[in-house]
């Protein structure tokens, strides 16, 4: 794990006061015990949350080892099931790298749902476009389409960051609002197909342009632009030069500047390639789930994917386990309401629980012995 | 003027009104969340505490007939979340802006569920002081009818602005904003001002909470708060970590939330949608042109968001 | 990463090992339908979630349906999941998925990979040789409730300005407008309503300043269709003016100023669609219709009891117009009918009859009101 923790910097009106100075290049040689402490807390923070939730059921009367032999079951039980929770996951890998990446330049961008939601809507008009054409040039349009809008409006946001100092943080979020309310306007009235009646929505892609489930599973494509996105991520990230001067400017900005880093050209490209991340996710609920554009694109996989992105440390391949873990628990959540009568919003407090330990549980990284590498100082 | 029909007089009237009866909790929240920002952390978990304290407001005024209790109740409430919020980011390594959102999750989960045995009955609401007893006309009188709560944010605002400035305590908060290693050589303790600071923070937005369950809109339901304690962070920004200007914006974006609404009434009704956004877009209009990279912004804590 | 995915794996089956003793068998004796009910939203917002639970725990009233229930639901792919839950999970042979929004590409999917089971979504539209076979729809004809919370309010309204609060103009929402406005027109020709879209189901802020709005503008009557009224009749009742409800009944939230409402009546449907499923009867076969509807007449809307403030002349009305739709003579949508722009949509001596599909698609908003369907 490096030791840089760029996250923690948001803006850079923020971003001045982190000096660490970033690690050197990657040590080759396997460090098992480090690798040990990055299972181990998370686990046991899992652990602990389920042990709150178990006193939280205990309360309202209801056996904690039923529920979680029921969530267990409903979240990755059988295959059946654990299709549920891929399918559930895979948005949320990739709207968490819209927090990740930048994060690793010390911004803190909370645009998710902003920018799935106007990749959403360029997927559409794009394929819309396209109709015509064999489904795998609808589709690359739809992608480039989707992962193009989405990248202009984090870009957008890098940009303003950059050029006019406006807080990343806040100027994402103002533009989540200004992106639902642009969807919203455009599906009730420019864009709206009269056949859509009672949800007013987009005209929709023809049926056999859309992307089809994997086999015989429940499962869409989109699982395959998630995984594939998580690891490119890492690879850029952890292996090239650019992932490095990413780094290297989330360390530290000044020492980056002074190294004669291009700061401002990393920090777009970067928040460029996030947008686009959340973009796709938009792209593939338009061509594999929906298959036009409605509000249900604003359904929170935005707002979800920041915190997978903290939990996961914003690291590329964390990002996948800690997504399939929220897909679980999100999958998880009817069977609490039906076979034990909980009200809709137990799932919400489970939730919250497991992310407010497993952040707890940041703290604890270099506090056990078991763990300190031999070499380490 | 007759006084069934007032025209555009009543979108004039709308917005202003509805400056002070929506932007009531725009301000308790962006008051405590200046104040939290001021001691150098960041809070987004207040849209959870926003529901929280509506619920605990609605839930203890039902249970005990008395509004007030209800009100206390929500910053009792408010100041737990806060307390806990002030643990987390307190400890080595966890990032403020993310504790905030699983707080957000958390606290809209805690207030959702127990709040469930409360959305049918009707709680005893917060009296209203009624300013515009002097008008024949009602349109008037009602919007004058002003909530304890919004009195209560205005003397918070010149409260807090006289205490940054001429209190030990602002000092003390200000010193552990801006520099806690230098507050720390000081002699002040940074958890513990940073744990008075958020909990007490969180407490206003729990009142914030309390207005809309017991005021206006005067109801406990689950839509609420619909993203106004995330809008409150903005709003910070926007008045500059000043908050007497913190009292202006909120009287903006409240009366901004008015716009579509009242221009519906008279018949403009196209586009509702683009001016529900207005408040977003002026936001983000004003930051685009007033912020600027060669300088850090007036006001802003040294050390916000930065871990330790 | 496997390592840690294994890790964790592991700890949940522990914990599942451990909970095997407790484990609840969810067999349902041979002889009992169980039928899946699923909401957009919390099943007790005072609205159109609530009634649709309320259906549900009706039906539950027979000792041999077993009803499953799961609320706030997304329109994604979550409600998807859900439906096959409960069918692979719980045993259900009919889903009741009840948003609008579910139907279109979520039932439609998982009605194809199980053609056994009735799905039957709220508000839809079949279009035979299009949908799968086993995919049916149903919903109320509750315009002929706010027909007569239109004469109510027409009578009662002392401006003659009425005020309609809605979420979206879709054309459930502007057929509700359209025989609000009808029905007070019919007692008060030169009544007016003044609508507002909010532009979501659920924005309680918004809805308190829509209907401050309208009441500064010197409305006297407001009525409204968005997920949950409670904002708006307390705001109302507040104000000191009159409202009609919807969806359920109101009239506790607001004692003084309640005229009437519009309320659905679901557990009438659902015993019937138990009773058809029960008798073997299925959508492919072609014994359960694809369609159904009723209104006041089949009993799926009723109006709720008249408040303090009607009228006799505005009951004696009111209770005319419904005898009418229990007989079956009444239409509301009937020509000469103007739109709000001048343009003719019936000329005279033609009508909309109830079962006319033309009306579930509506896009117009009659003359009398004040607004537009643009967003």
């Amino acid at each position: 794990m490096n030791s840089a923790q760029p996250s923690e910097a948001p803006g850079a009106l923020l971003a001045d006061a982190t000096a660490t100075v970033p690690g050197p290049v990657p040590v080759a040689k396997w460090r098992w015990r480090s690798t040990a402490e990055a299972i181990a807390i998370p686990v046991a923070a899992v652990l602990a949350a389920g042990l709150l939730f178990g006193l939280f059921c205990l309360v309202q009367g209801r056996n904690p080892f039923s529920v979680f032999a029921a969530i267990y079951k409903a979240a990755f039980g059988s295959g059946y099931s654990f299709q549920n929770t891929l399918v559930r996951a895979s948005p949320l890998m990739l709207t968490a790298l819209c927090t990740a990446l930048p994060a690793r330049l010390g911004l803190v961008i909370i645009g998710n749902e902003g920018a799935l939601v106007v990749g959403g809507l360029g997927a559409v008009a794009a394929g819309l476009l396209v109709a015509g054409s064999p489904a795998p040039v609808v589709w690359a349009a739809m992608a480039l389409a989707g992962f193009g809008v989405g990248g202009l409006w984090i870009g957008a946001a890098g940009l303003l960051h950059y050029r006019r100092g406006v807080n990343e943080t806040i100027s994402s979020l103002l533009m989540n609002y200004i992106a639902i309310a642009v969807m919203n306007h455009l599906v009730n009235g420019p864009m709206r197909d009269p056949a859509s009646l009672n949800k007013p929505s987009s005209y929709p892609i023809p049926d056999d342009r859309m992307l089809p489930p994997i086999g015989e599973t429940n499962v869409h494509y989109g699982i395959l632009f998630g995984l594939v996105a998580c690891v490119l991520a890492w690879f850029l990230m952890e292996q090239t030069t650019f992932g490095f001067k990413v780094r290297m400017v989330g360390g530290n900005i000044r020492a980056a500047r002074l190294a004669g880093l291009p700061v401002s050209r990393l920090g777009w490209i970067t928040c460029l390639l996030a947008g686009g991340a959340a973009g796709l996710a938009g792209m593939i609920e338009v061509a594999a789930v929906h298959g036009r554009a409605n509000e249900s694109l604003a359904a929170g996989y935005g707002y979800a994917g920041i915190l997978v992105a903290f939990v996961a440390r914003h690291r590329g391949l964390p990002i996948i386990l800690v997504s399939v873990l929220l897909g679980g628990i999100l999958a998880s959540g009817g069977i609490l309401q039906r076979q034990f009568q909980l009200p809709d919003a137990t799932i919400l407090v489970f939730q919250g629980l497991v992310f407010l330990m497993i952040l707890l549980s940041d703290s604890m990284y270099g506090r056990f012995g078991l763990f300190k590498e031999k070499d380490a100082a | 003027m007759n006084t069934e029909s007032i025209g555009w007089w009543g979108v004039v009237i709308g917005i202003l009104a509805g400056a002070v009866r929506g932007g009531t909790p725009f301000l308790l929240v962006s008051l405590g969340e200046c104040l939290t920002e001021k001691c150098g952390k960041i809070n987004l978990g207040l849209e959870g505490t926003l529901l929280v304290g509506a619920m605990s407001a609605y839930a203890i005024s039902y249970k005990t007939g008395n509004p007030w209790i209800g009100v206390a109740a929500a910053a009792g409430a408010g100041a737990v979340m806060g307390a806990l919020h002030a643990f987390l980011v307190s400890r080595p390594k966890v990032n403020d802006i993310a504790a905030g959102i699983a707080m957000l999750i958390f606290g809209s989960g805690l207030a959702f569920y127990l709040g469930k045995p409360f959305i049918q009955p009707s709680a005893p609401q917060l009296p209203g002081l009624e300013l515009g007893g002097w008008s024949a006309m009602p349109q008037v009188a009602a919007a004058l009818k002003i909530s304890p709560i919004f009195l209560l944010g205005i003397a918070l605002a010149f409260l807090l602005q006289w205490a940054f400035r001429s209190t030990r305590f602002g000092l003390r908060v200000r010193a552990v904003g801006d520099s806690p290693a230098a507050a720390r050589a000081l002699g002040i303790s940074v958890g513990r001002t940073r744990l008075l600071g958020i909990t007490l923070g969180s407490a206003l937005s729990g009142i914030g909470g309390a207005h809309l369950s017991l005021f206006y809109p005067g109801a406990w339901t689950e839509a609420i708060s619909s993203g106004q304690g995330l809008m409150a962070v903005a709003l910070v920004i926007f008045a500059r970590w000043n908050p007497v200007h913190c009292l202006y914006a909120s009287l903006l974006f409240g009366g901004a939330q008015a716009i579509g609404p009242s221009l519906q009434a008279v018949g403009v009704s196209t586009g509702y949608y683009l001016w529900n956004a207005s408040p977003y877009v002026l936001t983000l209009a004003v930051m685009i042109a007033t912020c600027s990279t060669r300088r850090t912004l007036a006001g802003a804590p040294g050390a916000l968001g930065v871990p330790g | 990463m496997i390592l840690s995915s294994a890790i964790i794996a592991r700890a949940f089956r522990v914990l599942a090992l451990l909970a095997t003793g407790w484990m609840t068998q969810h067999a349902v004796a041979a002889d009992k339908v169980t039928m899946g009910f699923i909401y957009v939203g919390p099943k007790d917002d005072y609205g159109y979630n609530q009634a649709h639970s309320q259906g549900c725990a009706g039906v539950q009233k027979l000792d041999w349906v077993k009803g499953v229930e799961e609320a706030s639901v997304p329109e994604t792919t979550a409600v998807q999941e859900t439906m096959r839950n409960m069918i692979n999970l719980d045993g259900a042979t009919v889903v009741f998925p009840t948003s609008f929004g579910y139907f279109d590409p979520h039932i439609l999917r998982v009605a194809k990979q199980f053609p056994k089971v009735q799905f039957l979504h709220c508000g839809g539209l079949y279009t035979e040789g299009k949908h799968p076979a086993n995919v049916g729809s149903y919903f109320g004809y509750i315009d002929e409730a706010v027909y007569i919370s239109g004469i109510v309010a027409g009578h009662t309204s002392r401006s003659g300005k009425l005020g309609f609060i809605a979420a979206k103009p879709i054309p459930q929402v502007l057929r509700n407008i359209n025989a609000f406005t009808l029905g007070a027109r019919s007692v008060r020709p030169t009544a007016t309503v003044q609508v507002i879209f909010t532009g979501d189901w659920a924005m309680p802020v918004k809805e308190a300043e829509s209907a401050t709005s309208l009441i500064n503008q010197g409305v006297d009557v407001l009525t409204c269709h968005v997920d949950s009224p409670k904002v708006i009749l307390e705001t109302a009742e507040r104000r000191g003016i009159y409202v009609c409800g919807y969806h359920a009944d109101g009239s506790k939230l607001a004692p003084k100023g309640y005229l009437t409402g519009a309320e659905w009546n679901w557990s009438k449907v659902y015993t019937d669609y138990a009773g058809w499923v029960r008798a073997g009867k299925s959508l492919a076969a072609g014994t359960i219709p694809h369609l159904v509807r009723g209104g006041l007449k089949e009993g799926f809307v009723k109006c709720s009891d008249y408040g303090p403030a009607v009228g006799e002349e505005a009951r004696k009305k009111a209770d005319a117009a419904k005898a009418a739709f229990m007989s079956g003579t009444m239409v509301i949508f009937k020509g000469p009918l103007v739109d709000n722009g001048g343009k003719a949509i019936l000329p005279a001596g033609k009508e909309y009859k109830q079962q006319d599909l033309e009306l579930e698609s509506m896009g117009w908003l009659v003359e009398g009101v004040i607004g537009s369907t643009k967003s």
